[in-house]
Formats: C-alpha cells, sequence, structure tokens
C-alpha cells in the first residue's frame, strides 16, 4: 500500500496491453489479404535506376501506381519467363484495373542486361512491364534493402553463366509502402485477388 | 521364295526384337519451345511417355537450329533462391512419364540459328543411353504462353 499509484498505473497499463493483445487475436474484421502480408516489414520502395528506355527513374516516377517487385535477368530460360508469364496472365485478369500498376522487373545481371535488351524481353511479356538496370552497386543496394539474395554461378566454357536468384514478387501500394509478397508457391487467384483489392475503388492510393 | 521370306522377316524384326532401342519404345507429347526475344537462351518443354518394358534414359540432344540443347533442371532452394543446374542423364521407368514443364526440367536453348516466330516447329533429336534417337517436333510459342497448348 506503499506504492498505490504505481500500482495503479501498473495494473492499467497490463490491462491495457492486454487489450491490445486480445485485439490483436479477435480482428473485428478478418484479415482480408491471401498473400503473406509485410506491412511495416520491408522498406518502402526506394531506387534509382536506369529502365529499359534508358532514362534515369526512381521510385517516384511510379507513385500512384501499384507496383510488383520482381528480380530477374534475361539469360534465365525457365523460371523467370515463367514468373513474367504469369505476371502477364494476372494483369489480363486484371483487366482495366491492370492500368493501375506496373512491373518492376529488376535486373540481376546488369552486365549483359543493356535497357536495349531488358526493352525488348519485357514487352515481350506484358505492356505493364518495365525493365530496370543500373550499377551492379545499386543493384545489389536494392535487392539487400528487401533481403532478397542473387549470386552469379560459376561461368561455362563459352563465357555464358547463370545466376540464382531469390523467386518473390514484392508488392507496394500508390504511396510505395511495402504491403504484400507472393512467392511461386502462391495461387495465382491469390495474386489476382490481392491485388483487385489494392486497386479497386475505394483502396487507398 | 527364299528371298520373300527374309524380307518377310526382316519386316518382322522390329516387332519381335525384345531388345528394342530405348527410343523406340517413347512418344513425346506437348512439345514447345517458350520464344524469348533477341535471341535469349529460350527453354524447350516435353512429356516423355516410356511404353515399353524397359527403361529409357534420355542424356542429351541436339537440334539443327540450336548451337546448344542442354537438358537442365530449375530448383527452388532455401530463402526462395531459383537456380539451374545441369542434368546428366533423365530416366523414364517402363511404363513411367517424365515431364519437362516450367520451374522443373527443360531443354535450355541456346545459339539459335535462325529467326523464330511464334507458330514455326521445330526439330530437335532426343539422345538416348543406348545410342538410339527420338526425332521430335516441338511448336515455338510466345514468350508469355502459359496455358497448356
Ligand atoms: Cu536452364
Amino acid at each position: 500500500m506503499k506504492l498505490p499509484r504505481f500500482a495503479h498505473l501498473t495494473t492499467l497499463l497490463l490491462l491495457f496491453a492486454v487489450g491490445l493483445l486480445l485485439s490483436a487475436c479477435h480482428q473485428d474484421e478478418p484479415q482480408p489479404w491471401q498473400l503473406t502480408n509485410i506491412s511495416g516489414h520491408m522498406p518502402d520502395l526506394s531506387f534509382r535506376l536506369t529502365n529499359d528506355e534508358g532514362k534515369t527513374v526512381t521510385a517516384d516516377d511510379y507513385r500512384g501506381k501499384v507496383t510488383l517487385l520482381y528480380f530477374g535477368y534475361t539469360h534465365c530460360p525457365d523460371v523467370c519467363p515463367l514468373t513474367m508469364a504469369q505476371l502477364h496472365v494476372v494483369m489480363q485478369r486484371l483487366g482495366k484495373l491492370a492500368d493501375g500498376a506496373s512491373i518492376l522487373f529488376v535486373s540481376v545481371d546488369p552486365n549483359r542486361d543493356t535497357p536495349a535488351v531488358l526493352h525488348e524481353y519485357v514487352k515481350a511479356f506484358d505492356p505493364h512491364a518495365v525493365g530496370l538496370t543500373g550499377s551492379p552497386a545499386d543493384i545489389e543496394a536494392l535487392t539487400k534493402r528487401y533481403r532478397a539474395a542473387f549470386t552469379r554461378e560459376a561461368g561455362k566454357s563459352d563465357g555464358s553463366y547463370d545466376v540464382s536468384h531469390s523467386s518473390g514478387i514484392y508488392v507496394f501500394d500508390g504511396n510505395g509502402k511495402a504491403r504484400l509478397l507472393a512467392t511461386p508457391e502462391d495461387a495465382q487467384d491469390k495474386l489476382v485477388h490481392d491485388l483487385h483489392l489494392l486497386l479497386g475503388p475505394g483502396s487507398a492510393p | 521364295m527364299p528371298s520373300r521370306l527374309l524380307l518377310l522377316a526382316i519386316g518382322l524384326l522390329p516387332v519381335g526384337n525384345l531388345l528394342a532401342a530405348q527410343a523406340d519404345h517413347v512418344t513425346a507429347t506437348e512439345a514447345w519451345i517458350r520464344l524469348l526475344p533477341a535471341r535469349l537462351p529460350a527453354s524447350g518443354y516435353v512429356t516423355l511417355h516410356n511404353t515399353g518394358s524397359s527403361a529409357a534414359t534420355l542424356v542429351s540432344a541436339h537440334s539443327a537450329t540450336y548451337g546448344s540443347v542442354m537438358l537442365h533442371q530449375s530448383s527452388m532452394g532455401s530463402g526462395g533462391m531459383s537456380s539451374m543446374n545441369a542434368v546428366a542423364q533423365l530416366v523414364i521407368a517402363p511404363q513411367g512419364k517424365v515431364t519437362l514443364a516450367p520451374a522443373g526440367y527443360h531443354l535450355m536453348l541456346e545459339q539459335v540459328s535462325r529467326a523464330l516466330t511464334p507458330g514455326d516447329s521445330v526439330d530437335i533429336t532426343l539422345d538416348f543411353a543406348d545410342g538410339s534417337h527420338l526425332p521430335v517436333h516441338f511448336l515455338v510459342r510466345p514468350a508469355n504462353a502459359t496455358d497448356p497448348q
């Protein structure tokens, strides 16, 4: 009874903390996202790179667009084209809403992926796709920012080489906030569902 | 008469031969190539059925259209890292099938020797361990093809 005020305060704080925990467990609204929600766990979209038309662009140029960030390289004949083809189908399924989205294909092989090669590459998949390249240091900084990794594998006799790379697709909202992560295991329906929510009327820009 | 009998015997030979070449009891379906622009390496996909009673082992492939054809496998490692590796051989069990499909086994096609457009057909010959060959027509499809053809 010597410190009633402190005791009260502690109890109040404890109740408050329990209340927070309870509200977190019993959300009134069900979690609307089907993909992994990364809000608050990944930094905002930020970069300064060269687009597939040879122009310097920054994340600010894509404000107002929902962006899908994917790391790949054009000499990847199997997994990267599959991902890009699937994103093309997602865009088609979104119909008109797709115009509010951009697919950002960031090359992890800037030595070979010139803007010209990237341009032909992304346009073969979808009109909403943009190819981005830059200095190896800038590319590495961007992959590190999103804890994505890539490794250049040992070269072959003809001088060609493969690049192992992270396969996730990071989704940012129109304010450049990281929102969702799609992995190759995620069904395409989930991405379509969540992009509908992010792009649809009434969604925050 | 003896010569006619001999002809008959030769005609029956492939059917009666218990040690038929591996390529003879493999059928290929859904063969297609994902065409990429700018002469970038492309991938060939095909489903192989072994209708025989012994295994067939695919060891390589070659084509007049590509200077280099390699048997590869894409795999997903820890942390969602995607990588490609060369595959020395691919065994198709008796009455079994092996599917070369996106994000798995594929023929990596490089050094294309002519301009290709979607709708073209490219011949690729599959080479089996016993030295037998299976020529297969691959349909060229656009980069963003996904649906089964
Ligand atoms: Cu490959």
